[in-house]
């Protein structure tokens, strides 16, 4: 595609060589006269994650349909495990597990009839799907659960069966639509734990997300997409590093002498910094290291400000996602916060 | 144990050795698995098989006990008697509402998109649909039998109209069922079946001769029950089991004379024109 800005990843997957779990060519998507996705290639290499990352209605949802046979392509043509998603969609759907982006477990079941109608939809016998739903269940620490309807079950319960269902046919190929959206901390820690786990095992992942911290810690490969085009791809290392050098990040405990810091930062920097009044830090990058940092150090000291944190460190992805797109990630579960944050910061 | 060390101990990972993949069982094999899920649904909820028990006994006793003493029934009889027919009949226009409801209810909870990624044959949902359903029909069939038992109606035919009445029963609910998948798949919400099955379908089944005779309806109103299939199968039902109803006579339309013919034309309309409808709308209802 024209508008991707390709990132040279000599070590990544997408090299080549290795055989390809999902393949897909020029996709697009028109509803209507409405583009979800303007031509998207995509390949993941067998084993390996790949994250799609983008802002709501970037095309994430679309794409992933579109390989999981439940949406045709206008265009383009994709293949997932071998088999043409078009022609042989059945022959996907035996190799794949889907997680919806909301959980789809069916909430007047128990998680054990939810497991083991999955696995007889799966084509496994009724026995044979009663074993695997209790060895599943006992897994995902849910066996306590296995006579409850899945109803009555906490968010953080209910993803875990979801997974657990999408795992029932040991899956080749594993696509998770946002698995960490709207889970806490310490569910989404473990729920990376189990993924990281299933890729150890040759399960190929390829998961969407909102949140640039998951895809830095699990992805192999990140794919950014905006408005159904990719505009960048490669790992999160080289993600960053098209974004430019370190940042100079200084925090300190009085908000009124904040401008003063960014006039420090800015001169000694050259860049115009961020300031974030909630935080209380301003940020700017630099691109002479540790000695930037040492210079920032000084001026702070001599100017007899108090600093309750001073960094020197790689952007952030979402400093990334900002570069590439212009705009923020818009993350659902905090409005509120978010446009605080927003007033409150001068570019 | 984290969830993550309990996985990778009984390697639950093992894809592609472990993974023999499972041959197709066949479309019958999908469709019970899917129908089962139904019967479940309705066990767990059984405030949704309300339609099906409790609204009847209560319009049993509703026009039976409240009204009934008021309705004449020309020809002479037992109002309760002739009345089970007209209840049955209702009760089983509502089969249309409660297929609707879990067809509607499955595109809320994404289960059609679940269904979606699965590897099963072609119909299998659906038809998992109508098999419950045909089942859940069968409940107020039973039930009304014996209710009707204890109150004065008794089955007086023969042995021959007695299974054709059930026949017939059974046919349309199974015609129900797709009107049920048609309604489900244009409306997009629970709530907006339950909508329609108020303004539409319960106005329908008062305008027959469900619980009076038709005679004491006004002449336009009575055009519309005379030509109205649940007057027909109201009617018929009263015929084949030899019960109270109101004498035909000369000059009544071909469908009062004819009530179980008049059915059975319905019925096979509908599965002839209505199903197919039902099934295409329903496919664009979940290609999204």
């Amino acid at each position: 595609m024209m508008s991707t800005r390709d990132i040279e990843s000599p070590s990544g997957p997408s090299a080549g060589d290795a055989p390809l779990a999902i393949e897909g060519r020029g996709l697009v998507k028109r509803f209507g006269d409405k583009v979800a996705l303007a031509g998207v290639d995509i390949a993941v290499a067998k084993g390996t994650v790949t994250a799609v990352l983008g802002p709501n209605g970037a095309g994430k949802t679309t794409a992933v349909r579109i390989l999981t046979t439940l949406s045709n392509a206008t265009e383009g043509t994709a293949t997932v495990a071998g088999f043409d998603v078009a022609r042989d969609g059945n022959e996907v759907r035996r190799r794949i597990g889907l997680a919806a982006q909301d959980a789809t477990v069916d909430p007047l079941l128990t998680g054990h009839e939810n497991l083991t109608m999955i696995g007889e939809l799966h084509q496994l016998s009724r026995r044979e799907a009663k074993a695997r739903a209790t060895e599943l269940l006992e897994q995902f620490e849910l066996s306590d659960a296995s006579a409850k309807v899945a109803g009555a079950y906490s968010g953080g319960m209910r993803r875990r069966l979801d997974l657990a269902a999408t795992l029932v046919a040991r899956p080749e190929v594993l696509f998770l639509d946002e698995p960490t959206t709207g889970l806490d901390p310490r569910a989404r820690n473990e729920l990376w734990a189990v993924l990281e786990t299933l890729v150890d095992g040759g399960v190929t992942i390829l998961l969407t997300t909102q949140y640039l911290e998951e895809a830095d810690r699990l992805a192999d490969d990140i794919l950014v997409i905006d408005h159904g085009t990719v505009i960048a791809r490669g790992d999160a290392r080289s993600l960053k590093r098209q974004v430019g050098g370190d940042n100079i990040g200084v925090t300190i405990p009085d908000v009124s002498r904040l401008d003063e810091v960014a006039y420090l930062l800015r001169r000694l920097t050259g860049h115009d910094p961020i300031v974030e009044r909630p935080a209380r830090t301003a940020t700017a990058p630099t691109s002479e290291g540790v000695a930037g940092l040492a210079a920032v150090a000084n001026a702070l000291s001599e100017g007899k400000f108090e600093v309750e944190d001073l960094s020197l460190r790689q952007p952030s992805l979402d400093e990334v996602f900002l570069t590439l797109t212009g705009s923020a990630i818009d993350h659902d579960e905090a409005p509120e916060t978010t446009a605080k944050a927003g007033k409150g910061t001068t570019r | 144990m984290t969830v993550a060390d309990t996985v990778s101990t009984t390697a639950t990972a093992e894809p592609a050795e472990e993974s023999a993949l499972h041959p197709p069982r066949g479309v019958l094999h999908d469709v019970w698995v899917i129908a089962r899920r139904g019967l479940l649904h309705m066990k767990r909820q059984p405030e949704q098989l309300t339609d099906a028990t409790i609204q009847p006994i209560m319009f049993v006793v509703l026009f039976g006990y409240v009204f009934g003493g008021a309705i004449h029934v020309q020809g002479g009889g037992n109002y309760r008697e002739f009345l089970m027919g007209g209840i049955i009949a209702q009760t089983l226009v509502f089969t249309a509402f409660g297929v609707a409801l879990s067809i509607a209810n499955d595109r809320k909870n994404q289960a059609v998109d679940r269904f979606r990624s699965l590897p099963i044959a072609r119909g299998a949902v659906l038809g998992g649909h109508a098999v419950a359903n045909l089942i859940k029909a069968l409940l107020p069939i039973g039930l009304m039998s014996i209710a009707g038992y204890a109150i004065g109606w008794r089955i007086r035919g023969g042995l021959v109209d007695t299974v054709t009445a059930y026949l017939l029963m059974i046919a349309f609910a199974f015609a129900m069922i797709w009107i049920g998948v048609l309604l489900g798949s244009i409306v997009a919400t629970p709530e907006g079946v339950q909508g329609i099955a108020f303004v539409a379908l319960f106005p329908l089944t008062f305008i027959a001769s469900t619980f009076v005779p038709i005679a004491s309806m006004p002449s336009a109103l009575r055009d519309v029950a005379s030509w109205n299939p649940i007057t027909t199968l109201s009617d018929a039902l009263r015929q084949l089991f030899h019960n109270p109803n109101t004498p035909i006579k000369p000059g009544d339309p071909w469908s009062i004379a004819h009530p179980v013919a008049y059915t059975w034309l319905w019925i096979i309309a509908i599965i002839v024109l209505a199903a197919p409808a039902a099934v295409r709308s329903y496919a664009r209802s979940i290609e999204r």
